[in-house]
């Protein structure tokens, strides 16, 4: 639900990086946070145990600048990734206008993605949502492990619709602005269309 | 899409901001705000320039979104009043329209009674605004004429151009 406030001259946006646990999307945050001009972002704020695990989700604001005359705000959330906190999850999909998916690229966390895509979409499903239609973009994280697979490989078994995606190193920062700009360009663009 | 997009127009904004500003004198409160239910701030009035108000409403959605799943586990419809408590500054968090969240933020200069008070108040004055902005927005979309999204022209340099630096 994007929020146009025409008084303001503002749009904001929300993005939610999904995926399983530990495969990378508080870093994604972390890096766009470490490398954006302290004039356009606001806080990162993360909600964690004394672990660094993911209690209920991280949220940096960020300011890229105007479109027609609109200030656009993107607001991104990362959604805590272990299984159990699937009511978290749900909870920070509300109103949501793209999805990032971020999967973890070690063959042993095959499984872990799958069943992390399932579990989006039977929660986007929940909020009145559609895998299919809303502005989606996947993200092959972790490259630069030894154990990863083959991106041709991955691509089978985790693409659901062609979405555009992404080889990423969220630790260095490789493929991290070119996924949120592919899933920011394509909520823009569902703007057009309203 | 499950909600309807929130659209704001400038007269309504004003309303609304008017609302607020008399909520926190009435209420003798520091700050008051107003956050849709996904964390986006809307309006905000009093002395902000010390708080980081855009995370404010990112967590105070959170906390809202939270305790409405609380709710529901024991039964509940939702937990329609929030209070915290600080040594000096307390939080007042209560649900308006059934779709925004009003907070209210106030220290020892005022008290949680007399916020209670002044935020029953101000809520009925919110509910009519919102009820109002709905009513506009379902207008708006059957006649469709005369009103054209600016977006309508956007192009693929204009999101790039935002990535540009």
């Amino acid at each position: 639900m994007t929020f146009i406030n025409y008084a303001a001259r503002e749009i904001n946006c929300k993005i939610v990086y999904y995926g399983p646990g530990l495969c990378g999307k508080t870093t994604n945050l972390q890096y766009i946070y470490d490398r954006t001009n302290p004039s356009a972002k606001g806080k990162l704020i993360s909600l964690a145990t004394e672990t660094d695990r993911t209690l209920f989700f991280d949220f940096l604001p960020l300011d890229l600048g105007t479109v027609k005359g609109f200030k656009t705000r993107f607001h991104l959330y990362t959604v805590p990734g272990q299984v159990f906190y699937d009511a978290s999850r749900k909870l920070i999909l509300k109103g949501v206008d793209g999805v990032v998916f971020v999967a973890d690229s070690q063959e042993a966390r095959l499984e872990a993605n799958v069943e992390s895509i399932r579990n989006l979409d039977k929660n986007l499903k929940e909020q009145g949502y559609e895998i299919s239609a809303i502005p989606y973009v996947l993200q092959f994280n972790k490259r630069d492990l030894p154990t990863s697979m083959p991106t041709d490989e991955m691509y089978r078994k985790l693409n659901i619709k062609g979405e555009p995606t992404f080889e990423a190193t969220a630790t260095t920062g490789v493929g991290v602005f070119d996924t949120l700009k592919a899933v920011a360009r394509q909520v823009l663009m569902e703007l057009k269309k309203k | 899409m499950s909600a309807p997009d929130l659209v704001l127009y400038e007269e309504e904004f004003h309303k609304i901001k008017e609302a607020l500003q008399r909520l926190r004198q009435d209420a003798n409160a520091n700050v008051v705000f107003l956050v849709d239910k996904n964390g986006q701030q809307i309006a905000a009035v009093g002395d902000l320039a010390s708080l980081d108000t855009t995370s404010l409403a990112s967590l105070t959605a959170g906390n809202v979104a939270a305790t409405d799943g609380l709710a529901r586990l024991i039964g509940e419809k939702e937990f329609s009043i929030l209070f915290h408590e600080g040594e000096k500054d307390n939080i007042h968090i209560s649900i308006v329209a059934q779709r925004v969240i009003l907070v209210v933020i106030f220290d020892e200069r005022s008290s949680l009674g007399l916020v209670r008070l002044r935020v029953r108040r101000a809520t009925g004055e919110l509910d009519k605004i919102f009820e109002e902005i709905t009513q506009k927005v379902e207008r708006e979309k059957d006649s469709l004429v005369d009103f054209e999204s600016p977006f309508s022209e956007i192009t693929d340099d204009d999101i790039d151009r935002l990535f540009s630096e």
